[in-house]
C-alpha cells in the first residue's frame, strides 16, 4: 500500500512537472514573481515571530503588500492565459494596464500605512 | 436588413436618451421629496446625532483637516474628554466639508449649516442613480429605471435622509449601493479596473458608517455560495481577492477601525473565504493541467495528508477565538446576531428606541407595496417570466405534445446568474437583520427596491408585449419586434391576424383556432420552437390591459403613501414641535430657547449635566461643556449621572459637585403633553445607574411593579432628584398639578429645593435649568447639631475635607 502511494506520488509529481513545463514563458515569469512575493511575506512573518509585533501597522502593511501584489499578479496571469475562454476579448495591454493601476493604488495605501 | 439595423440602432439611441432624461428626473424627484421639513419648518438640523456631526463639520471647515484629524474634544464627557479623530467615522464630515470648500472656492457663499442640511437629499439622488446601475447589471435597463424610481421614494430611506437629517446613513447608503454595483460589475466583466474602483468605494463606505461590516460579511458569503453551488469562475477570484486585500488595508487606514480590521471576528469570515478561494483556484488549475486519472490520484494524496494539517490549524484558530469572552465580536455586532444579547448585557444599547425590533405594521409603513413585490422579484430572478404565461395558457395543455412541453420548460428556466444570487442573498440577510432592529430597515430598502424593480419591470414587459403583438396596427412592425429569430418574417402576420380574431371569441373557441394554426405550422419546423415561445408569451388582450391598469394603480398607491410619509411622518425636526389646536398652529421652540439662554447667561467654562440624549445638542447649540452625550461610550460615566438623577437631593448635589457641574438640565413634558421627557426615561436612568452602583435598586421606585408618580408612588421615587427637578412649582400652573403625559395628579405637590435653585424654565415648561447652590461659607458651631443647620454644616465639612488645600 505504502509503495503504491509513493509510486503514485512520484507519478503525480512527474505529471505535474511535465504539464507545467508546457505553459508559456510569460506566464512562468508571473508565477516566479508570485512565488517571490509569497516568500517575502513568509520571511516577514518569521521576523515578527522572532522580534515581536511592536510597529504593528508596519508589519501589517508589509505583509499585506506582499500578499496584495501576489493576488494582483495571479489576476493578471488569469487574464493573460490563452486557455481562459472568458478573457479572450481582453487585450493583454489592457490587462497589464489594469494591473499597473491596481498596484499603484495598493502601494499608495501601503506607503501611507507604513508609518 | 440594413433598414432594420438602422431602425434598431435608432431605437437604441432613442432609448438611451430617454433613459438619461428619466434618470435626471429621478434625481430631481429624490431631492425634492425630502424637502418637506424645510418647507414646513425651516432649514434646520434635526434630532440629536446630526448636531454632533454639524459641530464636527464646523470645526473642520474652520480649522482644516490636520487639526480635525488630531482633535481632542474637552467639551464633552467632562472630565474625560473625547478623542474625536479616533472615534468618529469621518466620511460624512469630510464629504460635507469638501462640498462646502468647493462651493466657497467657486464663490458660492453657502453656510456650513446649509451644506449640512442639504447633503442628505443630494446623496439620495446619487443613491438612486447607483441603484439604476446595480439593477442594470443584474437584469437590464428597464428594471434599473423602475428600481431607481422605487428607491427615490421608499419611506424607510426617506426617514433617515430628509433635508436636515445630517447623519452617517445619508452618505453610507449611497456608498453601500455603489460598492455592490462595482462588485457585480467586476463579477460580470472580470476586469481589474473595476476591482480597484470597488476597493476605493468600499473604503468610502468604511469611512462613512459602522455598517460596513455588513458588506465585508455579505461578499464572502456570496463568494462561498458561488463556490459551493459550483459556480466558481476566475471572474469570481478577480472580484473577490483584490477587494479583500486592498479593502482590509484601506479599512485599517481609518482610525476608528484601525487594527480591528484584522483582529476582530467581524472580518474573519472574509479571511477564511480568502484562503478557501485560493485553495479552490489551485484545485481548478491543477484539474485543468492534469489528466483525469492523475487528478484522482492527486486528490487522494492531498486529502489524506492535507486533512491532518488542516485540522491542526483549525484547532489553533478555534482556541484563539474562544479565548476571548465575546468570541472576538464587538458588542454591537453581538446584539445583532443574538437579538436577546443587548437586553441582558448592554442596557444602553437596549434602551435606544431605534434598536428595538420592528412591529409588523412598520414593514408596511416603511417599504409599503414593495413588501409583496419582493417575493415576486425573487421568483422572477429564478425563472423567466414566461412561467406567468404558462399558468395562463394551461388551458391549451392537451394539444401540446411532450416534446413541446419540455421545450417550453427549458425556455422558462433561465439560469440563476451570479448577480441575481447576490441580490437574493442580500435581501435574505437584510430581512433577518431588519427584524432585529428597526433602524436596519434602512439596509433592507435598497434590496427591496431592486427586487421589486425587477418584478415590476418584467410584469410590464410581459403585458405590453402581449398588447403589442395583438394590436392590428402594429402588425407591419412585428417582424422587427419579434426578437426570437429572423426566419419568421412571413408567419407572424398570420399569427397576429388570427390572434386578432381570437380576441372577440371565448377561450374554447380560441383553442380551436390555435389548433388550426398548429396544423398549419407543423409544416414549418425550424420556426415552430420560436413560435411556441411567442404564442405562449401572448396573453389575452383584455387581461393585459386590465393588468397594466392595476399595476399603474399599485404604483399610484405607493407614490401617494411615500409622499404622505415624507410629509407627515418623517419630516419632523424634533427640535421644534408643532401642534394643531382650534386656534391655529402652536409652535414649541423650547429647546432652542433653553440652549440660547444657556449660551447667553452662563460662563463659557460652566459644565451642564443632563441625561445623555441632550449632550450633542447642548455642545452644538449652547456651546457648553457636558458630562455625558449621545456617544455613550463610557457606561460608568452615564451610570454616575443616572445615579445622581435617582438619588435624593443631597447625594445628587455631592455627585454633581464632584464633577464640577454648575447647571442641571431637565426635560419635562407634563404641562404640554410631550411624551419623550425625562420622567418617562427615568426608569432607564435607574437601570443603568443600578447596573454600576448597586445601592440603586429598580424595585424601590416601583409600587407593585408599576411605575407611578402620583400619591401612590414610593417615597424613594417622590424624593429623587428627577422627580423634584421636574415637578418643582408645577402646582402653580393649574392649582392641581395634573401631569398631561402620565394623566394623573402628582404625588408630592408642595416642596422646596434645598441644594438647587431654579434659574430658567422655558415658555411651555419643557426644559428646566437648575443651578447647584454653592456650599455654605460659614459653619456656625460644630458641636450643636440643630435640625436646620445639620445638612449644610455636614455638607460643607465634608467638602472641606475633600477639597485640596489650595
Amino acid at each position: 500500500m505504502v509503495r503504491s502511494t509513493t509510486k503514485d506520488a512520484q507519478d503525480l509529481i512527474r505529471a505535474l512537472w511535465s504539464a507545467y513545463s508546457a505553459t508559456p514563458t510569460n506566464l512562468k515569469i508571473i508565477d516566479h514573481y508570485v512565488a517571490f512575493a509569497v516568500f517575502t511575506a513568509l520571511i516577514q512573518v518569521v521576523y515578527v515571530a522572532l522580534v515581536g509585533t511592536f510597529p504593528f501597522n508596519s508589519f501589517l502593511s508589509g505583509v499585506l503588500s506582499c500578499v496584495g501584489t501576489a493576488v494582483l499578479a495571479v489576476s493578471l496571469r488569469i487574464q493573460l492565459n490563452k486557455e481562459n475562454k472568458e478573457f479572450k476579448d481582453i487585450a493583454p495591454e489592457r490587462a497589464f494596464a489594469d494591473f499597473v493601476l491596481c498596484n499603484v493604488v495598493l502601494h499608495l495605501v501601503i506607503m501611507n500605512f507604513l508609518g | 436588413m440594413a433598414a432594420t439595423d438602422a431602425q434598431t440602432s435608432l431605437r437604441h439611441a432613442f432609448g438611451n436618451v430617454l433613459a438619461f432624461f428619466i434618470l435626471i428626473l429621478i434625481g430631481v424627484l429624490a431631492f425634492s421629496i425630502r424637502l418637506f421639513s424645510v418647507i414646513k419648518y425651516e432649514s434646520v438640523i434635526h434630532e440629536f446625532d446630526p448636531y454632533f456631526n454639524y459641530r464636527v463639520t464646523q470645526f473642520l471647515t474652520k480649522n482644516g483637516i490636520y487639526d480635525f484629524w488630531n482633535w481632542f474634544d474637552d467639551r464633552t464627557w467632562y472630565p474625560l474628554g473625547r478623542v474625536i479623530g479616533g472615534t468618529v467615522y469621518p466620511g460624512l464630515t469630510l464629504t460635507a466639508g469638501t462640498l462646502w470648500w468647493i462651493l466657497n472656492s467657486l464663490n458660492i457663499p453657502l453656510s456650513v449649516e446649509t451644506v449640512c442640511v442639504f447633503t442628505a437629499p443630494i446623496f439620495s439622488a446619487f443613491a438612486s442613480w447607483a441603484t439604476y446601475l446595480l439593477t442594470k447589471e443584474v437584469k437590464g435597463p428597464g428594471a434599473g429605471l423602475t428600481a431607481a424610481v422605487l428607491l427615490a421614494m421608499v419611506p424607510s430611506y426617506i426617514s433617515r435622509s430628509v433635508a436636515g437629517s445630517y447623519d452617517n446613513e445619508a452618505v453610507a447608503i449611497f456608498a453601500l449601493i455603489f460598492t455592490f454595483y462595482l462588485y457585480i460589475k467586476t463579477l460580470n466583466t472580470g476586469s481589474l479596473f473595476y476591482a480597484t474602483l470597488n476597493s476605493i468605494a468600499y473604503f468610502y463606505m468604511v469611512c462613512s458608517w459602522g455598517g460596513y461590516t455588513f458588506i465585508i460579511n455579505l461578499i464572502p458569503m456570496h463568494a462561498l455560495l458561488c463556490i459551493v453551488t459550483g459556480r466558481y469562475s476566475s471572474r469570481l477570484y478577480i472580484a473577490y481577492a483584490p477587494l479583500i486585500v486592498l479593502g482590509t488595508l484601506l479599512a485599517a487606514l481609518v482610525p476608528v477601525v484601525g487594527f480591528n480590521a484584522v483582529m476582530t471576528s467581524e472580518h474573519f469570515a472574509s479571511f477564511l473565504v480568502f484562503i478557501l478561494i485560493h485553495v479552490v483556484a489551485l484545485v481548478y488549475y491543477i484539474k485543468g493541467i492534469l489528466s483525469p486519472k492523475m487528478f484522482k490520484v492527486a486528490v487522494a494524496l492531498v486529502v489524506s495528508g492535507g486533512l491532518a494539517v488542516c485540522f491542526a490549524m483549525i484547532a489553533v484558530l478555534v482556541a484563539m477565538v474562544a479565548s476571548s469572552p465575546t468570541m472576538g465580536w464587538s458588542g454591537r455586532s453581538l446584539s445583532l446576531l443574538d437579538p436577546t444579547y443587548a437586553s441582558k448585557y448592554i442596557p444602553i444599547i437596549a434602551s435606544v428606541s431605534e434598536h428595538q425590533p420592528p412591529t409588523w405594521p412598520s414593514y408596511f409603513m416603511d417599504i409599503n407595496v414593495l413588501a409583496f413585490l419582493v417575493p415576486a422579484g425573487i421568483i422572477v430572478s429564478f425563472f423567466c417570466a414566461k412561467i406567468v404565461c404558462l399558468i395562463f395558457s394551461c388551458y391549451s395543455v392537451e394539444f401540446l405534445t411532450k416534446s413541446r412541453w419540455s421545450l417550453l420548460l427549458q425556455a422558462c428556466f433561465s439560469p440563476l446568474s451570479d448577480a441575481s444570487s447576490f441580490v437574493i442573498l442580500y435581501i435574505v440577510t437584510s430581512v433577518y437583520f431588519s427584524g432585529v432592529m428597526v433602524r436596519l430597515m434602512l439596509v433592507l430598502a435598497p434590496a427591496a427596491c431592486i427586487l421589486s424593480g425587477i418584478a415590476l419591470s418584467q410584469a410590464f414587459d410581459v403585458f405590453t408585449r402581449s398588447i403589442k403583438l395583438q394590436l392590428p396596427s402594429l402588425s407591419i412592425d412585428s417582424p422587427v419586434d419579434a426578437g426570437d429569430g429572423s426566419s419568421e418574417s412571413v408567419v407572424p402576420d398570420d399569427t397576429v391576424k388570427t390572434d386578432k380574431t381570437e380576441d372577440t371569441q371565448k377561450e374554447r373557441t380560441s383553442k380551436k383556432s390555435r389548433s388550426r394554426k398548429s396544423s398549419s405550422e407543423s409544416v414549418e419546423k425550424p420556426s415552430s420552437k420560436s413560435q411556441i415561445k411567442k404564442r405562449l408569451s401572448v396573453l389575452p388582450l383584455e387581461t393585459s390591459i386590465i393588468a397594466i391598469v392595476l399595476l399603474v394603480l399599485l404604483g399610484a398607491f405607493y407614490v401617494v403613501h411615500s409622499v404622505w410619509a415624507a410629509a407627515e411622518a418623517y419630516s419632523a425636526p424634533s427640535i421644534v414641535l408643532t401642534s394643531h389646536s382650534h386656534d391655529g398652529l402652536h409652535v414649541f421652540d423650547d429647546f432652542r430657547e433653553a440652549y440660547a439662554w444657556l449660551s447667553h447667561n452662563t460662563e463659557v467654562d460652566d459644565k451642564v449635566a443632563s441625561w445623555w440624549d441632550y449632550g450633542y445638542q447642548t455642545t452644538a447649540m449652547a456651546n457648553r461643556t457636558v458630562i455625558v452625550d449621545n456617544n455613550t461610550w463610557n457606561n460608568t460615566h452615564i451610570a454616575t449621572v443616572g445615579t445622581a438623577m435617582s438619588s435624593p437631593e443631597k447625594a445628587a448635589w455631592e455627585i454633581f459637585h464632584s464633577l464640577d457641574v454648575k447647571y442641571v438640565l431637565v426635560v419635562f413634558g407634563g404641562l404640554v403633553g410631550y411624551p419623550s421627557d425625562d420622567i418617562n426615561k427615568f426608569l432607564w436612568m435607574v437601570r443603568i445607574g443600578g447596573g454600576v452602583f448597586p445601592h440603586i435598586k429598580e424595585p424601590d421606585y416601583l409600587r407593585d411593579g408599576q411605575y407611578r408618580i402620583d400619591n401612590m408612588a414610593t417615597p424613594t421615587m417622590l424624593n429623587c432628584l428627577m422627580y423634584k427637578l421636574s415637578y418643582y412649582r408645577f402646582v402653580e400652573t393649574d392649582g392641581k398639578a395634573f401631569d398631561r403625559v402620565r394623566r394623573t395628579e402628582i404625588g408630592k405637590k408642595h416642596f422646596k429645593l434645598t441644594h438647587f435653585e431654579e434659574v430658567f424654565t422655558t415658555h411651555h415648561w419643557m426644559v428646566r435649568i437648575y443651578k447647584l447652590k454653592p456650599p455654605k461659607n460659614r459653619i456656625r458651631g460644630k458641636t450643636k447639631k440643630s435640625k436646620s443647620k445639620a445638612n449644610p454644616k455636614t455638607v460643607s465639612k465634608r467638602k472641606e475635607l475633600k477639597r485640596n488645600p489650595f
